[in-house]
């Protein structure tokens, strides 16, 4: 579904990432670990269009995304939520869904100005599927309040809410987990199980390994900006270069 | 009876047309506002679009309403050229660059022959009516009304909460920004054809830094949560000079001791719904209690 084929990324003098290469396959749960700094966020940034490679190419459902604005590229079918979570505070939880509808909403100008039937039909549908999206993280029965008001789990369940709504094919998950308490997690992860379940492809990034090992199907682990194992999580956490990425080296 | 009002009407009827035409420009810098855009062009579209259509009533025989047009035609058309390099900047560096295009434009009027130099325009024909304006300032209401409710209210009010969220949405952010500049341009220029033929003269210092930042005053002492906000600002700040008439000399002191207070302590401006929300929240607890 997705493929990095030798991906790489400078800042100025700074290699952040260096002949990346994986393959993201349709459903399912991929994992990207690896330790802070590792230049997680930047993979994301690159699939989502923030930022360009240096070198390389990313290739989505057999299209190039080099070069495409970051709007087209969630037309495309990507979306993704922020490790630190990007909501939009002084909207309604509702609106903030819908907001993330905007590109099936086709109504033309005339229809909007004239409050046409077109205009108010696809309103309509946008909000009941918004209901539908809030419902699937538990939080339709807040619909309608601003989203500051919510608690930070509740936040991010929204964001995943938000991320839905654009209809994507493959979702980007940056740190779900980060900033929760143990039964937090436990409770996102059913969360996400959920959403993989109703056909989505995630593919989320993260440093907690335990959370991880349970959650996906293959992993890929980065360290200083390469590629150091991609496999099972079996296979990962038995590989010696990844252990000794998160513990260090045994002294001889 | 009758003759109250004819002496009223002879009297005041300029400030009624100002209230009218400073609410579109108040809304025409909502707008923009709406969108995270901090832009001071508009006195510059303003005056675009009055000397466009002064020009063309006076020396082209056009008709009213065509020169009216134009009058929001153009500064659309200067709006899309310099929108497209400005807007990608952001806060003040924006207010900045706009500020320069209002005074590029000042000068250019400044020194062209055919808008009368330092003298400006004079003797344009008296054609503005109270309805022209109260019919542009709802269509105006109108137009705005229906925006805000629909995606690209919406898609305004994510690109100023957080632009990089709002792309990733699958808002074409430029685009969009785009879009409220061009509007806003629009509805200056049309205020300012609007108003360039009750005034009978007009010249380049009518359009400078001073309106521009007036126009924000108004916007800001508004409040800027929806459109009651500028339109109220703007009636509220064409009334108090007038009737603060009684302090002579001093009555700009007191226009001016007003504004403080208000932005003070009342940061969102006089139409804060949140606060008035709040307010009533308050109140109906207290009965509780």
């Amino acid at each position: 579904m997705l493929q990095l084929n030798q991906i790489s990324k400078q800042f100025g003098g700074l290699k952040v990432l260096q002949d990346v290469s994986f393959t993201v396959p349709q459903g399912g749960i991929f994992g990207m670990i690896g330790p802070n700094g590792a230049g997680k966020t930047t993979v994301f940034n690159l699939l989502t269009g923030l930022l360009q490679p240096s070198g390389g190419s990313i290739v989505f459902n057999g299209k190039n995304l080099g070069a495409v604005a970051p709007h087209k590229i969630t037309e495309l079918g990507i979306a993704r939520t922020f490790q630190n979570i990007r909501i939009f505070k002084e909207m309604t939880l509702l609106e903030n869904v819908i907001v993330g509808m905007h590109d099936h909403l086709d109504y033309g100008f005339a229809g909007l100005l004239l409050n046409l039937g077109s205009f108010r039909n696809a309103e309509a549908k946008a909000r009941e599927r918004a209901r539908e999206l809030l419902s699937w993280v538990r939080l339709d029965h807040k619909a309608d309040l601003l989203a500051e008001s919510l608690s930070y789990g509740e936040q991010r369940r929204l964001e995943f809410a938000r991320a839905l709504a654009t209809d994507p094919k493959l979702l980007l998950l940056d740190e779900p987990v980060a900033g929760m308490n143990p039964s937090e997690k436990t409770e996102l992860m059913a969360e996400i199980v959920n959403i993989k379940q109703r056909g989505y492809t995630i593919f989320l990034i993260e440093h907690d390994m335990r959370f991880v090992m349970g959650l996906c199907d293959r992993i890929a682990v980065l360290n200083f900006g390469r590629i150091i194992a991609e496999g099972t999580p079996s296979e990962i956490k038995n590989n010696p270069e990844v252990i000794e990425a998160y513990l260090g080296k045994e002294e001889a | 009876m009758m003759e109250w009002w004819q002496a009223f009407w002879s009297t005041y009827n300029t400030v009624i047309f100002s209230i009218g035409v400073n609410a579109m420009l108040a809304l025409s810098i909502y707008i923009t506002l709406s969108c995270g855009l901090l832009s001071l062009a508009n006195a510059a579209f303003m005056g675009i679009g009055a000397y466009a259509a002064a020009m063309l009533t006076m020396q082209g025989d056009v008709s009213f309403p065509l020169a009216l047009l134009a009058a929001g035609v153009l500064p659309a058309l200067v709006a899309l050229l310099i929108g497209i390099p400005t807007l990608r900047l952001s806060g003040v560096y924006l207010a900045m660059a706009t500020l320069g295009f209002g005074e590029v434009v000042r000068v250019i009027v400044l020194n062209l022959d055919v808008t009368g130099g330092p003298m400006g325009l004079n003797g344009i024909p008296l054609k503005t009516e109270f309805w022209h304006i109260a019919l542009l300032l709802a269509l105006t209401l109108y137009v705005l009304a229906r925006m805000r409710r629909s995606k690209i209210g919406r898609a305004f009010e994510a690109i100023k909460a957080d632009e990089v969220a709002a792309q990733l949405m699958g808002i074409n952010v430029a685009g969009y920004k785009l879009l409220a500049f061009v509007s806003g341009a629009v509805i200056a220029g049309v205020a300012g054809g609007l108003n360039a033929h009750y005034t009978f003269t007009i010249g380049p210092g009518n359009y400078a830094f001073e309106n521009a930042v007036d126009i924000l005053t108004m916007a800001v002492f508004g409040g800027t949560a929806n459109l009651v906000g500028p339109t109220l600002g703007a009636t509220i700040l064409t009334l108090l000079p007038e009737v603060l008439r009684e302090f002579k000399h001093f009555r700009l002191a007191f226009n001016g001791l007003i504004l403080i207070v208000v932005i003070l302590y009342l940061p969102k401006g006089i139409w804060d719904p949140a606060r008035m929300r709040a307010l009533f929240k308050r109140s109906s607890t207290r009965k509780e209690i």
